[in-house]
């Protein structure tokens, strides 16, 4: 009895610390990634990379300026259109709606969130680009729009919810029609958990690269206004890799870590927001 | 929170008002083949004309097929001519023809990684052939030993490597491969896209040089330029008068010579495997594909401009980089096919 | 402005029965009608780019039918377009990263489920989610220089050397290929299995382990064999969840898979993925058939992608609701 049950706690204490071992390894890809990042990209990082555009291929001294600003118009562009498609449609879910046209929406909210990113950047060329015979930073804003409505549209919805039906029943009360109680109410009672989700939706989208592929072209030079193809991080970093050069190779990194910086701080940012609780608006 | 946003208005109203200024941008895409040349070209011009960006990405050519004839860009670039049924596909979307214009010439060179070997290797069209059909799979087999007698070539596996995407640069080996070997002319054929017997696929002439570069015991083909700035060993190819000659500029030259003087009317010609002693078999003009007619006058004009610069001074560009001038009995004759754009 | 009424109104939806055009001038009519609006639009986005992708890929669909799913000659010189290999390299790479990534994941979930220390686990847990939100490409970058050229000089000769009797170890080493695919995409799945595991063991209820280690259990077999098997279904959600996240991954597996649409037994082989043909090959397409060939394969990753996530959101409920059943005393 004794040596059967010795066997078991070893086989006990060995399974347990295999799993402490998994989530060893897993959590140190991350550090692995960001400190392989950190090496070679902030060795990289130059005031050439932010300032000026790229070089003719195989020059050196290029940068990636259009690409950053490139990516900054693009995430405006989604941002505007993904949100408040998000926003409403989940005040609508959350507050309005009931039964099958509920099921309906929030069916197709996660079918669309499903959708491999390459299956998007088909959709948006066939929308955005091919339509107009232009390949443009609003085909491209478009396609990302799109890949952050679900997330928006899901995560508002559940803190819209989250908002206790006192604070409801309290305004109804008073005599607040719905739409007041929405706005002046429920919505500031839940805006942490909101701008997290659309923070987080905005992270998740800033890395995106398939459907800019089809959408912006890319832009050696700057691209004016909205409707010119564009240059962008997440595309100059794919096409870099690739390629030969090794000064193509230390742009990539460059990027790759003001990249990743970007999503990592936002999703901080975001949970922080999130982990000081959902707060009471003041009077 | 409405003041942020009516402040995002206004920001964005400036942005649209003062970023769309005078400056006219023309959009182009296509072969990598060129791209070295193409974005110096396009970065020196828009130096000399402050106002006018030409904005040309390198997807490879069957992209800038692809992309002129659904209109999505302003020009084309290519180095495996439109055939007649893309010529009749654009003439029946659009209305009217495209105008392949010729722009420089390159050469395109078979090259390879293989540890421990820094010459240049030479390659007969059999063994090229072989090669890329996957029939000779070591480095050592007879067909390529015999004719590098001198050189240790080791047993290794041969990595073939060519392109994943639509390529000028894959029409012109698959061209040259046609005309050598009949066995690829039936089973794989040429064109920008083919069904590779064998080989990884790398996106771009950049893309395939960048595999190169990293992958041991890897042979790929690559524009002239490719091969010397990234320090990667080329080989010579026999051509068809029986000598191994090297894709420099002065054999891309001869080989041209020959077409330069029975250039058709529209500039489609096919200069692999050209007669000529010194002339180098994988050569190739590289084209700018530009629509016959333009409903924005400004756009036209500039190109234009840019077209007759390109055939002027642009050509001193070109030697450094790599690519051969073209002929002048060429230059002459598009000066003249230019006026055919509307 | 709503005229005040002098009663309170009950805490419950308001009455319906005054007239639409008095609803209107309260605004809540407006409010509903402008919100729905905007979620309808979610419906109707949705709606338009199934229908997008069934239009786009009418001319394969006709010329070859079942046909496409059975040919494995991609050739577009000739028009023979066959989705096989670029079916085997999705779902053989899936494989691949599922076979490393969900021993990993649900051995890390129980860890952090069952061991660690609430703080613990949670900081945990926040890096993990931090792993989820690296984009594709940024691990397509470090898959391209680190990873390749490490299964190119020592992991696929050590394998070919030991187990190089299978065929799945067989071949020139490319550095490229299935196996690397894999290893990549088995690095970006993980989180995925241990969030959701993690999440659906926190859920099972506290009287089932206590059950088994009042029974004389020791805590791995209270584990493995009480609480594991009554998350099951969750826990094979999140398999679901992270197999249709590897199937619909484009940009990191076709920088380190090789880009060669051949069908092998090799592990090693150089192979391609629907998702990687599509990105590499829709802008160049020059025919209509080549071109809808490539959506109809978009159609196929859409309808793969679709039927996992349908799935696993189905099995993640059922152990959340058996949960709640058994309910805590």
């Amino acid at each position: 009895m004794n040596s059967r049950l010795r066997w078991r706690k070893f086989v006990s204490g060995f399974m347990l610390s295999m799993t402490g071992v998994c989530a060893l390894i897993s959590v140190s890809v991350l550090f692995f990634i960001l400190g392989y990042l950190v090496y070679h990209g902030g060795t990289s990082i130059s005031w050439n990379f932010f300032t000026k555009l790229p070089a003719p291929v195989g020059e050196t001294g290029g940068g990636m300026a259009n690409a950053i600003l490139g990516s900054a118009k693009l995430l405006l562009l989604a941002s505007l259109f993904g949100v408040p498609i998000g926003f409403f449609g989940a005040i609508y879910l959350a507050e309005f709606s009931a039964g099958t046209t509920a099921f309906v929406i929030r069916y197709a909210a996660d079918l669309l969130n499903g959708v491999p990113s390459v299956v998007i950047g088909i959709f948006a060329y066939s929308l955005a680009v091919h339509p107009f015979k232009q390949y443009s930073t609003l085909a491209g804003g478009f396609a990302l729009g799109l890949m952050m409505i679900p997330i928006t549209l899901r995560s508002t919805e559940q803190f819209l919810r989250g908002v206790p039906n006192a604070l409801r029943e309290a305004a109804m009360a008073l005599g607040a029609s719905k739409w007041k109680t929405i706005v002046t109410v429920i919505v500031p009672a839940a805006y942490r958990g909101i701008l997290t989700a659309v923070l987080l939706a905005f992270a998740r989208v800033a890395g995106e690269t398939a459907p800019l592929l089809f959408t912006t072209l890319g832009n050696q030079f700057w691209s004016r206004g909205w409707v010119q193809p564009t240059a962008s991080l997440p595309v100059m970093i794919y096409t870099y890799a690739l390629g030969p050069y090794e000064d193509w190779h230390r742009q990539a990194w460059a990027a790759g870590l003001v990249l990743l910086g970007l999503i990592l701080v936002i999703n901080i940012v975001a949970r922080a927001i999130l982990s000081r609780g959902i707060a009471v608006p003041r009077s | 929170m409405k003041r942020l946003a009516g402040m995002l208005v206004v920001v964005l109203a400036l942005a649209g008002v003062l970023w769309a200024d005078s400056t006219l941008s023309i959009n182009g895409a296509g072969a990598t083949f060129p791209y070295p040349m193409y974005s110096k070209w396009f970065d020196e011009y828009h130096k000399k004309n402050a106002n006018l960006q030409i904005n040309y990405q390198s997807i490879g050519s069957g992209g800038g097929i692809k992309q002129i004839t659904e209109g999505t860009v302003d020009f084309g670039a290519t180095d495996g001519p439109m055939n007649d049924d893309q010529l009749k596909a654009f003439q029946e979307k659009h209305g009217f023809g495209i105008l392949h214009f010729p722009t420089v010439l390159g050469a395109v060179v078979p090259t390879y990684n293989i540890p421990g070997v820094e010459a240049a290797l030479n390659f007969t069209p059999e063994a090229l052939a072989g090669i890329f059909l996957g029939k000779v799979t070591k480095w050592n087999d007879p067909v390529i030993a015999d004719a590098n007698k001198g050189v240790k070539l080791p047993a290794e596996d041969i990595v073939v490597v060519h392109r994943a995407d639509g390529s000028g640069t894959s029409y012109c080996w698959t061209d040259y491969l046609s005309k050598v070997s009949d066995e690829w002319k039936t089973k794989v054929g040429k064109g920008t896209s083919v069904n590779w017997p064998v080989g990884l696929g790398g996106k771009g002439n950049e893309g395939v040089t960048g595999t190169i570069k990293n992958t041991p015991n890897s042979i790929g083909y690559v524009e002239l330029i490719y091969a010397e700035s990234n320090k990667i060993p080329y080989g010579n190819v026999k051509n068809s008068a029986g000598t191994f000659v090297k894709g420099s500029l002065a054999a891309v030259s001869a080989a041209a010579a020959g077409a330069a003087k029975n250039m058709p009317d529209d500039f489609r010609v096919s200069i692999t495997d050209a007669p000529g002693k010194t002339s180098y078999p994988i050569s190739t003009f590289t084209w700018l594909l530009i629509p016959e007619k333009f409903s924005d006058a400004a756009k036209r004009d500039a190109l234009k401009g840019f077209l007759k610069w390109a055939l002027a001074d642009g050509q001193n560009y070109a030697e450094s980089l790599s690519y051969a001038k073209l002929p002048k009995e060429v230059v002459s004759k598009e000066l003249k096919a230019i006026n055919k754009v509307q | 402005m709503v005229t005040s009424t002098t009663t309170v109104p009950s805490a419950g939806p308001v009455a319906g029965s005054r007239s639409f055009l008095s609803r209107l001038r309260e605004g809540d009519e407006i409010a509903r009608i402008i919100t729905f609006l905007f979620a309808a639009s979610v419906v109707l986005i949705t709606i338009l780019l199934v229908f997008e992708l069934w239009q786009g890929s009418v001319l394969p669909r006709h010329k070859f039918g079942f046909n496409f799913f059975r040919t494995s000659v991609w050739d577009p010189i000739f028009d023979q377009f066959g989705a096989l290999p670029f079916i085997y390299g999705t779902l053989v790479t899936a494989a691949v990263s599922l076979l490393i990534a969900v021993p990993l994941g649900i051995g890390a979930a129980i860890f952090l489920a069952e061991l660690a220390p609430a703080r613990l686990s949670d900081t945990l847990e926040f890096f993990i989610d931090l792993l989820a939100a690296v984009p594709s490409v940024i691990y397509g970058l470090l898959g391209v220089f680190i990873v390749v050229p490490l299964m190119r000089q020592y992991i696929q000769p050590a394998l070919k050397n030991t187990l190089g009797f299978l065929p799945l170890f067989q071949g020139p080493a490319y550095g490229v290929g299935f196996l690397t695919a894999g290893i990549v995409l088995a690095i970006m799945v993980i989180p995925y299995i241990i969030s959701v595991s993690r999440e659906v063991l926190l859920s099972v209820p506290r009287d089932q382990r206590e059950a088994a280690l009042s029974l004389g259990a020791t805590r791995w077999e209270s584990t493995w064999k009480v609480v594991v098997p009554f998350a099951r279904p969750g826990i094979f959600g999140s398999i679901f969840l992270a197999l249709a996240r590897a199937l619909g991954e484009t940009i990191a597996v076709t920088m380190v898979i090789g880009n060669t649409p051949v069908i092998s037994a090799s592990l090693f082989a150089s192979g391609y993925s629907i998702a990687g043909v599509i990105a590499n090959e829709l802008t160049d397409a020059t025919s209509n058939l080549h071109y809808e060939s490539l959506v109809e394969l978009g159609l196929v990753l859409f309808l793969l992608t679709f039927i996992l996530n349908g799935l696993a959101r189905l099995l993640i409920m059922a152990t959340s609701q058996r949960g709640a059943g058994m309910g805590n005393a």
